[in-house]
């Protein structure tokens, strides 16, 4: 995306040393434990793991065999055992029958359970009842931070929005503060913290006690990152329910990828095998595609290949020397080069494929119309024929909750009709996936016989002490509409372009959505920003349900400071899609910042409905 | 909100979202296929000698990394144990290669180097803060005792015995927003005060109490909460709490049994119809698969014989079980409980979403008449006429999945109403007559001339274009 940035974004830090002192910190637990043992490993933590650490670094540290955590009796022979696991009630029953098994046929062996990122009293609560408390000893591995890119921070906890959003949980409150402190400490001081939500000020509010009692001032340390944002997910659900279209969106809502890495399996590699592929700024093919629009990818990958083969032809009419230098000094980039073009190239055809099968440029159409809100009747046929068709139930469930958050609640005779249809076509059982749906609110009734004085009131009752001779105003925008357009408008998040859009040269973030639709989250952070606090943006505040707040302290004036204060990071509570992280990436360019994604967990809408699903215990 | 319909069609046929289409094979399908083919070209220059590839196993993990050494342990802890030797080796030898950037000195003296020299403070939580020094100390204020608790540390809260002093406690903790800390406490006052006074003064705390009832969930501790939410007057999450229990339920006889116990539960008005359904569902399912098995096992079924069943019918979902139906009784009489019409009856299938199914059904037999009669209504004239409750370029579509011949395809195509829908349809599944029959419908006859290629030479559509282009009577419209 070639833009003319006015200046150049600084270079993001170097978060090479998060990823060592997790591996350091690991490696300190496993030596408390001397001796040979074996290690069991929670499924989730093994590809953030992977990241960190390889077998031979484990077995270094004598470690002999490796087993998953699983609902399966271990083998185990080892004399030690070690487990390496999210701080999880089922997974300490699990640990709890092995230690009791052994206890019952008279074994002894030394337990060790280390904890990520930190330990749970109502774990110890379920290991003093089952007897083995005493017999374990218990770690903490503050494994908090995962570096996934450059430019990418991910605390690798997918949980976080079911615990915090569904249930009520504040169960991640004091692991997002801490790792807070943990990048203020390498990288800062921030000298400006901004944050919406509840959530977002609850962290903001442990960290600073976290930071006060620490003797650790960092007065004189030259901060490499200025600035902080925070945001609560619930925030923005729109942008997150949307289908992606930039490439690396795309990507992930097609082959899912994991922990920065992802399986391209043989329809993409053209083999009999599967390849695990690291997607990151390293992949020198991928790095300038990864924030296209999906359309101008085509163009970019045939004009490389046709390079490539240019620079292969080359060789021909070369003497014996230059051959000679040909092999030895390019030879190997191209071959790289090769390789990558040919599984990108791969993938964008298997995503091509799924989509012209799927009809997404009607669903395309569909978003596109509920987003700008027009349209809507025709919309909820299209939802009810794609249930009635039993095509995905997570595509189903993800347009109905498009629909509900950008109406305000779906009105009683549809909200019925679909959940009917659904549960028909999916399975009785998702009744429970739609009471979850409805206590988080992504999946609303809108309340029958609401009339326009009822919404009045609440509407007054909410904007009484702030804005109270606006209510009319205010009203008018809340009584047909929603919220969302309300704050569409506001913002102006649906762009009014005359003529085409252009997607390759593209004007504003809303790009990544086909320039349909500018990204909230993303909108308010670059509003916040610019007007370095929330002044100006009472109306969308209070739409949003408040919880806002900006912090300067001691923050430089203008100019001073240096690159610090265009660095930025952007932390996600709940989840932040790779749509998001291209919106943003495109600000910074544009503005000449650079932005730092943190986030609980890399997100998208299909991850999202998941979390809502109820499972076999 | 709603704009006007000029103003739609305005935003659809505008180029904005033009730019970029899906459906566009041509275009951006081939570009893409020939960059594959001029890279795949390239293979034969670019030798597989796999060295900048990375080392992966058959399930597709990098060799040597942890996940793929895990799979190892578990396939080989079954086989011989030489076996998991050597596959282990060979998980660290192809590591060895690799340059070793593991610490090279001990760890615990790198942790000490850091809280000697104190220059920056890498590990927090490894270092003693200032408050710790008073830590013998038993006279921990509520706030003190969660701001202890919240930095990990262990902390005895038996000192809190009078109930105020346990509330000014739960208060703190939620003030402290740390979610652990909360819970710590509420395993606290769980354990030392009767329920029904936890429970009331919860009911004030609604941050406390979503962690109570997480909390009872996660350890399924299912009675005390069904009588905290029964307390808290929440029927609803009450019966949808109980209902959730049949997911763990294998055996289908019990789950029939248990659901049967479900309808009583406390729903609301709308969700006892569908625990009623669940019931009904699975009981019928029951009835079928039990005399499917054993007509398939018989062997006497032509039906079952020809298409083998692949999977059992219980716990599928309705629509899944009406297809099953339509495949396997379709002309069963209503009255049996296996017929796709008793179904349709029993559980009030709408006509679209029945339609729907029987088409794909049938048409998956390849039994085109039933397609036919599905789709043909009488009216009281006793004339026959074709009517789609779905729309017919979805009955082309299903049609077209499941390989129907051009002549019945070409009957439906001709039904889809939108023109331009139609035309796409008809050339792209080479229905030729209905393309040259919309085309003179439209008066169009340079198409209708373009059209010509596309038709084989000498054939009857080319016959039929020629003597249309020379009909005198049609006013073309250029």
């Amino acid at each position: 995306m070639a833009s003319t940035a006015r200046r150049d974004a600084p270079e993001p830090p170097d978060f090479g040393i998060l990823k060592r002192l997790a591996r350091d910190q690991l490696i300190y637990l496993l030596e408390q434990l001397p001796g040979r043992k074996d290690l069991f490993i929670e499924p989730d933590l093994m590809s953030p793991l992977d990241r960190i650490a390889n077998v031979s670094v484990l077995k270094q540290h004598e470690v002999d065999k490796l087993y998953r955590v699983e609902n399966r009796p271990a083998p185990s022979t080892s004399d030690q055992l070690c487990f390496l696991v999210r701080p999880r009630v089922r997974t300490m029953r699990y640990i709890a029958d092995i230690v009791n098994a052994d206890k019952m046929s008279g074994r002894s062996r030394k337990y060790k359970i280390i904890f990520s990122p930190q330990k749970f009293y109502a774990c110890e609560m379920v290991l003093e009842e089952e007897g083995v408390f005493g017999d374990v000893t218990c770690d903490e591995w503050s494994f908090y931070l995962l570096p996934l890119d450059e430019d990418i921070i991910s605390m690798e906890l997918p949980e976080f929005f079911r615990d915090y959003f569904l249930e009520g949980d504040h169960r991640w409150i004091n692991s997002v503060a801490r790792a807070l402190q943990l990048l203020n400490s390498l990288y800062g001081p921030f000298s400006r913290v901004y944050g919406i939500g509840r959530c977002a000020k609850m962290s903001y509010e442990l960290w600073r006690d976290l930071e006060e009692e620490s003797e650790n001032d960092g007065q004189g340390r030259k901060p490499e990152i200025g600035n902080i944002f925070l945001m609560d997910r619930d925030m923005d659900y729109v942008t997150a329910l949307c289908s992606q279209v930039v490439y690396e969106g795309l990507v992930d809502d097609t082959f899912r990828i994991k922990c920065g890495s992802v399986d391209f399996g043989p329809e993409v590699t053209s083999s009999d095998k599967s390849i695990k592929v690291l997607l990151n700024a390293q992949d020198k093919i991928f790095s300038q595609i990864r924030n296209e629009h999906f359309s101008s990818v085509f163009g970019f990958l045939s004009q490389k290949s046709r390079n490539l083969q240019a620079q292969y032809d080359r060789r021909q009419g070369m003497d014996i020397k230059q051959m000679k230098n040909f092999v030895s000094q390019e030879l190997k980039g191209l071959k790289q080069e090769h390789r990558l073009l040919s599984l990108h190239i791969g993938a964008c055809e298997s995503i091509m494929k799924k989509k012209t099968k799927q009809d997404f440029q009607e669903m395309i159409k569909v978003e596109h119309a509920l987003l700008e809100g027009f349209d809507i009747r025709e919309s909820t046929s299209f939802i009810e024929e794609h249930i009635d068709r039993q095509v995905s139930p997570i595509e189903s469930l993800r347009l109905m909750c498009l629909l509900s958050i950008t109406e305000n609640g779906l009105i009683p005779k549809d909200y019925r009709s679909l959940k009917t249809q659904y549960l028909q076509s999916y399975g009785p059982e998702h009744l429970l996936t739609f009471h979850n749906l409805k206590r988080i609110g992504l999946l609303t009734e809108q309340a029958a016989g609401e009339t326009l004085t009822a919404v009045e009131s609440r509407v007054s009752k909410l904007v009484t002490d702030r804005a109270a001779g606006k209510i009319t105003d205010a009203f008018n925008s809340l009584a047909k509409k929603s919220n969302f357009r309300a704050i569409s408008k506001k913002l102006s998040l649906i762009p009014r372009v005359d003529g085409e859009y252009n997607l390759k040269m593209p004007p504003d973030m809303a790009y990544v959505f086909s320039g349909a639709y500018t990204p909230l989250s993303c909108k308010i952070v670059e509003q916040v920003l610019e007007r370095r606090g929330w002044q100006g943006l009472e109306e969308v505040v209070r739409l949003l349900n408040g919880n806002e707040f900006a912090m300067a302290d001691g923050a430089p004036e203008d100019g001073a400071g240096g690159d610090a204060q265009r660095v930025v990071v952007a932390v996600f509570l709940g989840g932040c899609t790779f749509s998001e992280i291209a919106a943003l990436r495109f600000l910074g360019k544009e503005r000449g910042c650079r932005f730092i994604f943190l986030t609980t967990a890399i997100t998208s809408s299909a991850r999202m409905m998941e979390a809502m699903a109820e499972a076999k215990a | 909100m709603s704009r006007a319909r000029a103003d739609e069609e305005e935003y659809w046929h505008s180029s904005k979202f033009r730019a970029f289409t899906f459906d566009d094979e041509d275009d951006e399908l081939s570009q893409l296929k020939e960059s594959k083919r001029a890279v795949n070209s390239l293979r034969d220059i670019v030798d597989d000698d796999d060295d900048d590839l990375e080392k992966v196993s058959w399930s597709g993990e990098p060799v040597g990394s942890i996940s793929w050494s895990i799979k190892e342990t578990a396939s080989s802890s079954s086989s011989s144990l030489e076996g998991r030797d050597t596959s282990l080796q060979k998980g660290s030898s192809s590591y060895a290669a690799l340059p070793k950037q593991v610490s090279s000195y001990s760890l615990s003296s790198l942790f000490k180097a850091f809280s000697d020299t104190g220059v920056k403070n890498y590990a927090p939580e490894l270092r003693r803060p200032r408050a710790e020094y008073k830590d013998y100390s038993n006279d921990w204020s509520p706030r003190d005792t969660v701001r202890r608790m919240q930095r990990g540390k262990v902390c005895s809260l038996e000192r809190f015995r009078s109930l105020q002093d346990k509330m000014v406690l739960l208060d703190e903790a939620v003030a402290g927003h740390d979610g652990n800390v909360i819970t710590a406490v509420l395993i606290f006052l769980k354990r030392t005060l009767r329920r029904e006074v936890l429970f009331r003064e919860l009911e004030v705390r609604q941050v406390a109490l979503c962690h109570l009832i997480h909390f009872l969930k996660e350890t399924g501790e299912q009675k005390l909460l069904l009588d905290l939410l029964r307390f808290l007057d929440r029927t609803e999450e009450v019966a949808l709490s109980q209902y959730r229990e049949h997911l763990n339920i294998q055996d289908v006889e019990k789950k029939r049994e248990f659901l049967k116990g479900c309808i009583g539960l406390p729903f609301s008005a709308e969700d006892i119809s569908h625990i009623q359904d669940h019931y009904t569902l699975l009981e019928r399912q029951i009835i079928i698969e039990t005399n499917d098995r054993h007509l398939a096992m018989a062997g006497q079924s032509e039906i079952f014989r020809k298409y083998p069943r692949k999977a059992s019918i219980l716990n599928m979902p309705l629509v899944t079980t009406l297809f099953y139906s339509c495949f396997y009784h379709y002309t069963e009489a209503e009255g049996t409980f296996s017929s796709p019409t008793n179904l349709k009856k029993t559980f009030k299938i709408p006509d679209k979403q029945y339609v729907l199914t029987a088409l794909a059904a049938r048409a998956k037999l390849r039994a085109w008449e039933d397609v036919d009669a599905l789709l043909t209504t009488k009216n009281w004239l006793g004339y026959t006429k074709k009517k789609a409750p779905i729309g017919f370029h979805r009955v082309v579509e299903i049609l077209q999945r499941n390989n129907a011949p051009v002549q019945v395809l070409q009957e439906y195509v001709r039904l889809v109403e939108d023109v331009e829908t139609r035309l796409n349809l008809a050339t792209k599944y080479k229905c030729h007559d209905v393309v040259i029959d919309t085309y003179r419908d439209l008066k169009d006859r340079i198409q209708l001339m373009a059209y010509k290629c596309k038709v084989e030479r000498g054939s009857a559509e080319e016959e039929k274009i020629n003597s249309l282009l020379s009909n005198m009577q049609i006013r073309w419209k250029n």
